[in-house]
Parts: structure tokens; sequence; C-alpha cells
């Protein structure tokens, strides 16, 4: 199949077979590709969540050993992070940039479909590893998503080297799908879209971009420090050359805290679409939502040593960072006012979207209450590498991210296949999903406070019962999600049809085309007044 | 902004090269770890950057081709500059990460490891003997790590290739002018030697290392000193290679005919790479050299 | 909505009221150092502010959902924004920031001030094991965790303090100001003990300094809380706080032990006392790894059982339990180790589950190999 060879202008020509997804250069086709991916992965990282929350179900070594207990938390963590949160984002800013700003697709349509191919080659390598090791030959990575060195140079296994290029293909993957969203918004919004006039999810994911291009190099070149360490003799992380482990970790947490944000903004911004349509009222206070989101992202810079209170940094550091991560709860503080203000007084109707939505508000907010908590620094010294860590960022990843995830899909659902979805189910899958998350997340405040220490396969006495609570909640959450993905296969093969607004209160260039949405969305550029 | 309101938009076909370079990428990875692992070359690794290189060649004369046909729009040409520009920015921040450990390194983890801040148990319990000087001509642990003899200085080579990369900054704008004047026979003089002097940079480069290897004792494996120099130095040189090569192609292409008076775009985000090179280096000659 | 917010409310109240509820510990220990005790003020400061902010948020948004819905006919105001209480809920905020960060400096303040300590302790991580040496006291010794494996592998009942027990407790005096030295020998390890609200990591190739004040004897437990390989759940740190007297009593009977213990080097032992010796001390110091049957984890760790070095050349053994293998988790044991006790491991390697060399090292042999 050459691409180059023949014209045409027929704008809702789809091409056909293997080849249309091979070689796409259309944001539906690779933002759908994005968004499978994601699910796809999401079930494996949840899979090893379930192992982990089954060898926890009660003290004693049952299931697994240790050693392979520590892969699994580092691939679940690791695969949750880059496989299945920044995917699914990238793949919603797939589908919807172009129709929110009126464009015909991204700007850097053959380079999109790179930033995708590059994440299953990544992946492919990750998880190679794992399941070399299930087979009984080496080790997977088994250092933690966050991969301090020396354990991960000088004492981590083989297949660090290949976990290290995997991070490199990943790197290269955002950094392109990050530039393409920048271009896309500066280049090829329609006429009369001032910047002040976007969506704000529009806004949220420009802003995420440019953490995104910030960070990931970092990261790339934290990793590649790692490499030399490892196999050509530098000493960057030991001390016996001049280097300094805690150096490895400052530089991945200048990396690892935008990071966290880049997974919140753009959740961020879809909460800001979902909460206005269903109270049938505008947004509160718009441009206070954009400048707020700048300054989490611009705050996100300097807080990163708030992870490594405990590493022994000069007192004046520590205070340091102690203010400027408490600086974050007022922005963050405006985002949660805002949306309450957009609520109050409107006329709410409780579709699953907004119900995941309003579930977002009450539990992000929790995790965010912990997240305070955490940078105090003399009480961080109590909490740091507990399960009250585990608790705090559960919160604001799974009740947070995850969930503005499904909310986006049911918000959006519609436009993209043209049919609505079963609004029974959604509900069922909220609700057992909504109750089961905190039963999963909550107990591990308490046993965190209580002194239980993260990543540990096996526990003393005292922490059995929550414990135990959690790992039934963790199946319940784990076992909804097969509703979820009928739901969306239901909803991709028929259904009910969707009008073009869809929602009542839907409001946005989007919303202005056919449901389903065209093959290229705006071929003539809308004019926004 | 508003170029999009007259004329069609362009959209690519559909186009094989993405698929090509995830497997071109894939395929050297695995490689260059196999070849890490076994301490010999691995197959896979010349196989793959063979494919890189045809994936370079091939995506980027399709993207040629096209803009010769007169394909793209003015508001095409300004996605691929938005592009560029963030990508060299992305660059930017990668080699921040490099400066950013050498900054650590001189600040903050030397001399703690002598002794300073709050790190006097640090000196009298492990490192009695060490000594905090930049760079390090002794490293806390002698018998594990072996220090360079003598440290790189910044006059001789490092400095005349200082003049060289300003040198080539400025033939390069030479080069830049005459395009837009349409004066092709500048163009290609400034161009050509620009070329040539990013190869003499390289050339000299490798006579640096040679000569920090068999005469300084300066190796990438003796110390925090010999780590940030030869990786920030190393990344840099690759980054030359790869702005050197550009150039050579952007000089055919201009041989050729290439780019007009007011459309090179091509030629402008090869400028735009090596003057980032260039400013990168002013940034090493300074801290890596020099101070 | 109501279904989400009446168990959150509950559990908050459950969290209040952690004294109700004795057997499950709910909330931070208050503990017994000025640290921990500034530590725990702080957190209930910070989080009973959080409650509050959280009831008033969530009050009002509750209030919102329940009242101003469509189905109620609630017809949607237009507003969409007001400088007023944009202004309010920044500043408010701000105030409430300031509030909690001024406790929090003091706090820190005096956690991080290790000036006048009355006495050092130096604590050195290993993988999975803690070290400890009474600075100018000439005592030092390891603390490994002493479950036994059957309760782990859930083939005997688990003790009372299952998982948070040692061989060696390190034994300290309370209403001293004792500073903590902290390094690592391998990977990054962190010393915490809840009761002290002392948390610091063990970095190898430099030392981070802590300290406590005990105010009451007793024993107290901990673990280390950074993931530091393998076995990271089972390195625990078990400290016991007596009286100034019976702290010199047992120094002095640890001094004695210990040359007790170098002197054993100079005897010659019996095959017998070899081998007795031998299982105990490599069930302490290389079973966590090699495993007590010697049969190792495949591609982590190496068998011992039937391993070629365990049965070949005795000089290559000695000197790869003496000096480790570099870059591995064979760490170099001649450092950690007496000669009596290596002698007794290697013999017993060598002639243990159907190895048989057959040979017997006695610790003249290895003090000749050093
Ligand atoms: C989406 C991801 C996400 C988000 C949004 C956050 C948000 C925040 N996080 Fe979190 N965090 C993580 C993901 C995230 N975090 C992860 C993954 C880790 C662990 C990494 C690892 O070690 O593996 C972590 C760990 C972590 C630590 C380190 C803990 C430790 O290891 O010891 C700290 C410490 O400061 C912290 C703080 C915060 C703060 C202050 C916020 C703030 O942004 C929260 C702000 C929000 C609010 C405060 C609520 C709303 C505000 C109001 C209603 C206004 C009024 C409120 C007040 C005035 C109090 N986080
Ligand atoms: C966005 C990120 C994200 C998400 C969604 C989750 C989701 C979950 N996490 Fe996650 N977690 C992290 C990010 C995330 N986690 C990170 C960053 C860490 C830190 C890692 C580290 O320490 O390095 C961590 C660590 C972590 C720990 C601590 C491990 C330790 O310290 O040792 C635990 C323990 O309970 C846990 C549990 C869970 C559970 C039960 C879920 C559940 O929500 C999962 C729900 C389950 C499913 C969705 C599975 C569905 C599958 C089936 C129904 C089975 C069918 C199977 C197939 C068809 C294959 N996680
Ligand atoms: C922290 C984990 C760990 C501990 C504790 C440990 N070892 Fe090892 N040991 C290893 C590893 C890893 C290797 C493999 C080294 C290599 O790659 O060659 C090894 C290798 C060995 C070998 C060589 C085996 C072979 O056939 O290659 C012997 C003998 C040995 N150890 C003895 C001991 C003794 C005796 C002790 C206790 C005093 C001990 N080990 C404690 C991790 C450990
Ligand atoms: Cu030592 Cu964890
Ligand atoms: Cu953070």
């Amino acid at each position: 199949m050459n691409a180059v060879v023949e014209e045409h202008h027929d704008h809702d020509h789809k091409p056909t077979g293997i080849g249309r997804w091979l070689f796409s250069t259309n944001h539906k086709d690779i933002g759908s590709m994005y968004l499978w991916f994601a699910f796809t992965m999401f079930f494996i990282g949840g899979a090893l969540a379930l192992l982990i929350r089954a060898e926890l179900f009660q003290p004693g070594m049952q299931i697994v050993e240790p050693e392979f207990f520590n892969q699994l938390t580092t691939l679940h963590g690791l695969i949750m992070v880059f496989g299945v949160i920044m995917p699914a984002f990238v793949g919603l800013a797939n589908w919807q940039l172009p129709m929110m700003i009126g464009a015909p697709d991204m700007a850097l349509p053959r380079m999109n479909n790179w930033s995708f191919w590059l994440l299953p080659a990544a992946f492919g390598l990750l998880l190679a590893s794992l399941v070399m090791s299930i087979m009984g030959l080496g080790s997977a990575p088994n250092f933690g998503w966050t991969f301090y060195a020396p354990l991960s140079t000088t004492y981590g296994p083989d297949s660090t080297d290949y976990f290290i290029f995997s991070v490199h293909l990943m790197g290269i993957s955002s950094v392109m799908g990050a530039i393409n969203v920048i271009a896309t918004i500066m280049n090829l919004r329609a006429p009369g879209m001032t910047y002040m006039k976007m969506p704000i999810f529009v806004w949220t994911w420009f802003i995420t971009a440019y953490l995104l291009i910030a960070v990931m190099p970092v990261l790339a070149g934290v990793v590649t420090m790692m490499l030399t360490d490892r196999n050509f003799g530098t000493s960057f992380f030991d001390a016996a050359g001049g280097g300094d482990p805690v150096m490895f970790q400052h530089v991945f947490w200048f990396f690892g805290h935008p990071e966290v944000y880049i997974m919140i903004l753009p959740a961020f911004g879809i909460v800001s679409s979902i909460v206005p349509t269903f109270s049938r009222k505008p947004l509160f206070g718009y441009s206070s939502m954009v400048y707020a989101t700048a300054s989490i992202a611009f705050l996100s810079f300097i807080v990163w040593a708030h992870h490594m209170f405990t590493v022994g940094m000069p007192v004046a550091g520590e205070l340091f960072f102690m203010y400027s991560t408490m600086l974050i709860a007022i922005p963050t503080g405006v985002k949660v006012f805002n949306w309450i203000s957009t609520m109050w007084r409107g006329a709410l109707t409780f579709e699953t979207p907004m119900l995941f939505a309003i579930a977002f508000i009450f539990l992000f907010t929790m995790g965010g209450f912990t997240g305070l908590m955490l940078c105090i620094a003399p009480a961080d010294f109590q909490y740091h590498d507990t399960y009250f860590v585990v608790a705090h960022f559960h919160y604001v990843l799974v009740t947070g991210a995850a969930f503005s995830i499904m909310a986006a899909v049911y918000f959006w659902l519609p436009k993209w296949t043209g049919n609505m979805y079963d609004e029974k189910l959604g509900k069922l899958h909220f609700w057992l999903t909504c109750i089961s998350a905190n039963v999963l997340f909550f107990p591990m405040h308490f046993v965190g406070l209580a002194g239980m220490p993260r990543r540990i396969p096996d526990y003393a006495l005292q922490f059995a019962e929550f414990n135990q609570i959690a790992s039934v909640g963790a199946f319940v959450f784990g076992f909804s999600q097969l509703i979820f993905l009928y739901v969306v296969i239901k909803c991709v093969r028929g259904g009910e049809k969707a009008t073009d607004k869809v929602w009542e209160g839907a409001h946005g260039l989007e919303f202005d085309l056919p449901s389903p949405a065209p093959f290229h969305s705006y071929t003539t550029p809308p004019v926004v007044k | 902004m508003s170029t999009a309101s007259h004329g069609e938009y362009y959209i690519p076909e559909p186009s094989k090269w993405p698929i090509v370079g995830t497997v071109a990428l894939t395929t050297s990875v695995i490689g260059a770890v196999n070849t890490i692992h076994a301490g010999e070359m691995s197959l896979l690794l010349p196989v793959g950057l063979l494919m890189i290189a045809y994936l370079f060649f091939g995506w980027f004369g399709s993207v040629i081709d096209e803009s010769m046909a007169g394909k793209y729009s003015a508001q095409v040409d300004k996605s691929f500059r938005l592009g560029m520009m963030w990508f060299i920015f992305s660059e930017v921040m990668f080699f921040a990460a490099f400066f950013g450990a050498l900054f650590y390194a001189r600040v903050l983890s030397v001399p703690w490891l002598g002794g300073a801040g709050n790190n006097a148990a640090t000196h009298e319990f492990l490192w009695p003997a060490f000594e905090a000087v930049w760079p390090l001509l002794s490293n806390p642990d002698n018998t594990k790590i072996v220090a360079p003899a003598e440290a790189m200085g910044a006059m001789g080579l490092p400095a005349i290739n200082t003049a060289i990369l300003l040198t080539s900054s400025v033939t390069l704008t030479w080069a830049h002018h005459a395009l837009r004047a349409g004066n092709r026979l500048h163009l290609n003089l400034g161009l050509g030697i620009t070329v040539l002097l990013g190869c003499i940079f390289l050339v000299l480069q490798v006579e640096e290392y040679i000569h920090a290897y068999n005469e300084l004792g300066l190796t990438m494996s003796s110390g925090i000193y010999g780590s940030t120099f030869f990786l920030l130095t190393g990344f840099h040189g690759f980054h030359v290679t790869m702005g050197t090569t550009m150039l050579l192609v952007i000089l055919i292409r201009c041989l050729k005919g290439h780019f007009t008076a007011d459309n090179h775009f091509g030629f402008e985000a090869v400028a735009w790479y090596w003057h980032f090179v260039d400013v990168v280096w002013l940034g090493l000659y300074i801290f890596v050299y020099w101070l | 909505m109501r279904a989400v917010t009446r168990p959150l409310g509950l559990v908050c109240l459950l969290l209040a009221s952690s004294p109700t509820l004795a057997e499950y510990q709910l909330n931070l220990e208050p503990g017994v150092t000025i640290t921990s005790q500034n530590a725990y003020d702080i957190h209930q400061i910070v989080m009973w502010i959080c409650v509050v902010i959280g009831i008033v948020v969530y009050g009002v948004m509750t209030y919102s959902i329940l009242t101003h819905t469509k189905a109620r006919g609630h017809k949607p105001a237009t507003f969409d924004d007001n400088l007023t209480v944009e202004i309010l809920w920044t500043v408010i905020p701000v105030l409430i920031l300031i509030g909690m960060a001024i406790p929090a400096t003091s706090a820190l303040l005096a956690m991080e001030d290790v000036s006048d300590s009355d006495m050092s302790i130096k604590v050195t991580g290993y993988q999975w094991k803690w070290h400890y040496d009474y600075v100018g006291e000439d005592v030092s010794f390891f603390s490994n965790m002493n479950t036994p494996m059957e309760q782990i592998k859930n083939l005997e009942a688990k003790g009372e303090n299952y998982l948070l027990e040692v061989d060696n407790k390190i034994v300290v005096p309370v209403d001293q100001k004792i500073r903590f030295l902290f390094t690592s020998n391998d990977v990054i390890h962190a010393w915490w003990v809840p009761a002290f609200g002392v948390k610091k990591d063990a970095i190898p190739g430099y030392i981070n300094e802590s300290w406590a004040r005990i105010d009451e004897p007793g024993i107290y437990r901990g673990q280390c809380a950074e993931l530091c390989g393998a076995n990271h759940g089972f390195m625990p740190i078990v400290v016991e706080a007596k009286s100034e007297e019976d702290y010199l009593a047992w120094l002095g009977e640890k001094k004695t032990a210990q040359a007790a213990a170098a002197e054993s080097g100079n005897k010659v032992w019996t095959m017998d006392e070899l081998m007795a010796h031998g299982e105990t001390a490599y069930n302490t110091s290389c079973a966590a790894c090699h495993q007590v049957g010697g049969e190792g984890l495949p591609n982590v760790f190496p068998g011992i059982k039937g391993s070629a070095i365990a049965t070949g050349d005795v000089a290559k053994h000695i000197d790869v339990v003496v000096n480790g293998v570099a870059g591995t988790g064979m760490q170099a044991f001649g450092a950690q180790l007496n000669d009596a006790d290596l002698a007794a491991i290697i013999t017993y390697e060598r002639n243990a589950w159907g190895n048989n060399a057959g040979d017997m090292v006695q610790p003249s042999e290895i003090k000749a190999a050093r």
C-alpha cells in the first residue's frame, strides 16, 4: 500500500482493512486506537493489582514470592500511569480537540500515528519481561514505578535495560503527541475562536502538552544516566565517584511531579465540560479556571521534592518544598469551588457522565486533602512510604483521573458512535464502581496511619482486617469494569440513535456536528462569534 | 491563524512511515540492549539503524516531494514550524537534565562528600580522605573508581571549537540572508562553509576525546567529572552530527535549486536546530570547560 | 448521591472516634518522643481543618444536588461569575494555609536540630538487615528478622509480633538525646520507628542524621520504609528503651560477649560444632536469599545445594563468601561476620542438603584468607 500515490477528495471515504489502522492519518481512528489500547492496559494493570490484593488478603505469603510481588507492584504502577491514564487522555484529545476547535484533524496527522504506534512497542518490551519472568527466565523490573537508584542501577535485573529503552519510546511518543496538540491548538482553531473562547478541555490539554514537552525529555535524560551507570561505568548515582543516589530522585521527581498533574489537568477539563452540560448553566468562572490551570502547571515545577522529605535535604529545602506545595491547594480549590458554583442553582440531571463527574469532585477533593496533609513535612515523616500515600494517590488517580475518563467516555460516546449507551447499565456500573472504590481505597488510610509500609508483600497482624476489606473492594471494583466494557461494546454495535446535540444542555462545536461525527471533522471551518 | 478561512485543509494520505518508524526504533533498541548484554554486536542493531536511515530518507523524501508539488498551504507550513520549535524546546529540556546533574554534583553532592553543609558525619565516617575540589582529580573511593590525572583545560581545542561553532552560526545566517535575497551563489557558499565547519568541529572533538582518554586518563568511568563531561559533550557531539547531516541534505537540496526566497521551511528548521546546538555548546564551554 | 456521602461521613466519624475502637489502630500514634508528639499534633490540626473544609464544601454541593434539580422543576440561573466570592475563596484558603504553615515550620525546625546529643548510634542498612554501631563504645552488631519461615509460609500459627521481631534488639537509654547516623551498604533503606517519629533514608555513600529522646522505657517496633529489594518487607526494627543503669549494664554485657566471640576464632572446632553453629548462622545471614533448604530462588539467587562452588574448590568458596560478588546481592561477608561464623557457615554449606564435600573449614583458614 503506497500512500502517496493517489489523491482523493472524498472526505467521508474511509480506508479499509488493517491498513486503515496501521497507516492511519485520521484523528478519530487514532483516538480510538489510543482508547482501546488504554482499556486493554487497564485490564492488564488491573489484573496485576488484583494479584497484589489477593496476596495481601491476609498475612503470610500465599500466592507469589516476595521478589515477584515487587515486579507486580512495579508493572502495575508503570502500566497504569504510562499505559492507561496518559494514553486514554491522548485518545480523548485526539477525538475531541479537532471537533472542539472546528478543525478537520490534528495538525500533524502522520506524526500522530507514530505517537500511537510507539506505545504498543514500548509496552510490548515491558510486558515481554513480565512474561519471561513468569516463564522463569530472568526477572521483570522490580524496583517500583519510581525506579530509585541504586536498586535499579547496580542491583537492577537484566531486563532493566529493556525497561530503559521502553521508557525512551514512551517518552518519544508523549513528546510527539504533545507537539501535535500544541500545533493543533495554536494553528487550527476556527476563525474567531480566540484563546479565551476555547473550551476548557482544550485549555487544559494545551497546558498539559507544555508540561509533557518540558518533563518527558528530563525523564529520558535520567533513564539515560541509568543506562550509562549500569553499562558504561559512569557514576551519576554512586557516591564512590562523587555522584549521589539522591540526585536520581531529584531528576526523577522533577519529571514525576508534573507527571501527576499531566494525569489530572485533562480530567479537570473533562469535568468542566460535563458539569455545565448537566447543570444547564454556563461554567462558573471561565477565566479563573484558565488561570488556575496555568498556576497549577507552573507550581508543579517547583514542588518536586515533597516526595523526598526523608532523604535528608537541608532544612531550608524542606521548608521551601513544603510551602510551595501548600500553595497548590489554592488554584485547585478555585476549581472545586467553580464547579460547585456551576451546579449551584442549576437544573441538575444525573445521567452517568454527570454521576461520574460529581463523584470525581467529591473523591478527588478527598485525595487533595490527603495530599495537603502529606505536604506538611513534619507529618510526612510519619506518612511517607506508607499506605496513607497509596490511599492518597489512588483517590486522585482512580477516583480522580480514571473516573474522569469514564465520565468522558459516557459523555462523548454517543457523539462518536451515533448511538446512546445503555443508561441503566451505565448507572449500575457507576454505583458499583463508586462504592467499591471507596471500600477498596478508604481503609488504606487507616492501615497507613497505623504504620503499614507500602510495597511489602506481607504485613504484621494488626493490619489484617482493613487489608481484607480493601481486597474485597478491589475484586468488586475490578469485575465491575467488565460492565463498562460491555456497555461500550454494546453502544458501538448499535442502540437508540443519538441526536446531534446528544445532551439537552450541551454546548460546543462538537455538538454542532452530526452524530456520529464525520470522518474528517470540520472540512470548512465554522465561524465562532 | 485566520489562514484557515480560505482554501481547503490539507490532510495527508495514510502513510506507512509511522509503522516503519516504530519497527525501526524497536529493532534498534532491542539490538542495542542485546549488544550491551552480550558484549558483541547483535545483528538487530545495524538492521535497526539502517531502517532508521531508510525512514528518514523515505519520510522526509515524501514530505519534500509533497512540498515541491505545492500541496502545502501556509497553514501546514505553520504547523511544521510549530512542530520544529517545540521539538527543539524538548531537546533543550533533555540537555537540561544533564546540566542539572552537573550543577547538582558541583554545587551539592561533591561539597557534601567533602563535609560541607550538615554533612560533617558523611565526611568523617565514610570519606575522611576526600577533598571536594572541582574538577575531581581524586574520587571519594579511588580504588573503585580511578580519577583522571588531569582535567580538560578550557584553552586549546575547546576554545578553537567554540570559535568554529560561532563562526558557523554566522556563515549560516549569511546563507539565510542570501537565500532571502535570492543570491544562490552566496547561499550555497555559506551553507557549504557551515557544513565544513561542522565537520571540522567533529574531527577536533574526536581528537579531544582521544587526548582525554590517552593522556589525561579522563574517561566515562573516572567519576562524576568524567560522567558529566562525556555525557554532555557526547550528546552535544551527537547533535552536531545530526545537524551537520541535515545541513548537508539542505545543501544538496539548495544545489538542486530547492527553496525560494519566501518558502524555505526546511532550511529554516535546520538553521534553528543548528543555532540551538550552538547555544548548548556555549553553555557547555562555560560550565564544563571553563568555570 | 447520598449513598456516597453517607459512608464517607461515617468513616470520618470513625476516624474521629478512634479511641472507641481500641483494637484497630486507625490514626497515627502520639508516640514517646517530642518529635512524634509534634508530628501527631500537626497531623491532627491539618486533618481536622480538612474535615471542616470538607464538610462545608460537600455540604454545599450536596444541598445543590438535592434541591437544584430538573426533576424538582428548578429553573437554571444564568450567572457565570462573581468577583467577590472568587476573591474570598482565594484569600480564605491562603489564610488557612498560613495557619497550618506556622506550627509545621516550628515542628520541622525542632526535628532537624541534631545538636547537643548525648550519644550517637550509627545505623547501616544492608539487604535485608540492620547493623548498629554504638559510636565510641566498641559495640556493634547485626539485627535480623527472626520470624520463622514456617510462620510466613502459613505452616505454623503466627506469633504476636509476626514480622516485627529480631534476633538482636537495639537497646538505648531513656531521657537522653540519641543521635542516629544513617547510611547504607547497598541500596537505599529507610529506618522508621513510628513511636519516635523518626523516618530517615539510609543512603549508600552519605550519612543522614536524626535524633530521639525517648520518654518511656519499653519496646518499640518499626520497619524499613524504602523499597530495597525482594525482602524489603522483612527487615524490621526493634528498639528497647531502658533506664540509664539498665542500659549501661546491657552495654557492659554486650562488650564481654563480643570479646568472647572474637576469641572463638582462635580455637580449633570439631565438625559437629561447626555444623551446629553453621546451621544457625546460615539461617540468620544467608537464608534470606539462598533459602533455608539451600535451593535459592530461580534466576535471582543461585542455589547452594549442589552448586559447583559449594562442592568444589574450597578456596573459591571462601573467596565468594568473604569478598562477595561485586555488583550483585552477594555481599562481602568478611566485613560482617567473624572468622568462626564464616568457617561454620562454609562448612555447613559444603556438607548440608546432600552437599558432601566432606571437608571442614577452620576459623584460622578464614583469617588467612582475609
Ligand atoms: C493525579 C495525580 C495526583 C494529584 C492531582 C496529586 C495532588 C497532590 N498531591 Fe500527590 N501524589 C500522587 C498523585 C497526585 N497527587 C502520586 C502518584 C503520589 C505517589 C508517588 C509515589 O511515591 O509512588 C503522590 C504523592 C504525594 C506526596 C508525597 C508523599 C510521600 O511519598 O511521602 C505529596 C506530599 O506533599 C503529595 C501532595 C499532593 C498535593 C498537595 C496535591 C494537591 O494538588 C492537592 C490539591 C487539592 C486540594 C487541597 C483539594 C481541593 C481544595 C480545596 C477544597 C480548597 C481548600 C483547601 C484547603 C485550603 C486545605 N502527593
Ligand atoms: C492511574 C493509576 C492507577 C490505577 C487505576 C490503579 C488501580 C488500582 N490499584 Fe494501584 N497503583 C498505582 C496507580 C494506579 N492504581 C501506582 C502508581 C502505584 C505505585 C506503584 C509503586 O509502588 O511503584 C500503585 C500501587 C498499588 C498498590 C500498592 C502496592 C504496594 O505498595 O505494594 C495497591 C495495593 O493494593 C494497588 C491496588 C490497586 C487496585 C486494586 C486498583 C484497581 O482500581 C484496579 C481495578 C482492576 C481492574 C480494572 C481489573 C479488571 C480485571 C478483571 C476484571 C479481571 C479480568 C482480567 C482479564 C480479562 C485480563 N495499587
Ligand atoms: C542479599 C542476598 C544474599 C545474601 C544475604 C547472601 N547471598 Fe550468596 N549470593 C547472592 C547472589 C545474588 C549470588 C550470585 C552472585 C553471582 O551473580 O555470581 C550469590 C552467590 C553465592 C555463592 C556462589 C553460588 C554459586 O554457585 O554461584 C555462594 C557460595 C554464596 N552466595 C554463599 C552465601 C553465604 C555463605 C551467605 C551468608 C553468609 C550468603 N551467600 C548470603 C545473594 C546473597
Ligand atoms: Cu530495607 Cu526496605
Ligand atoms: Cu508530587
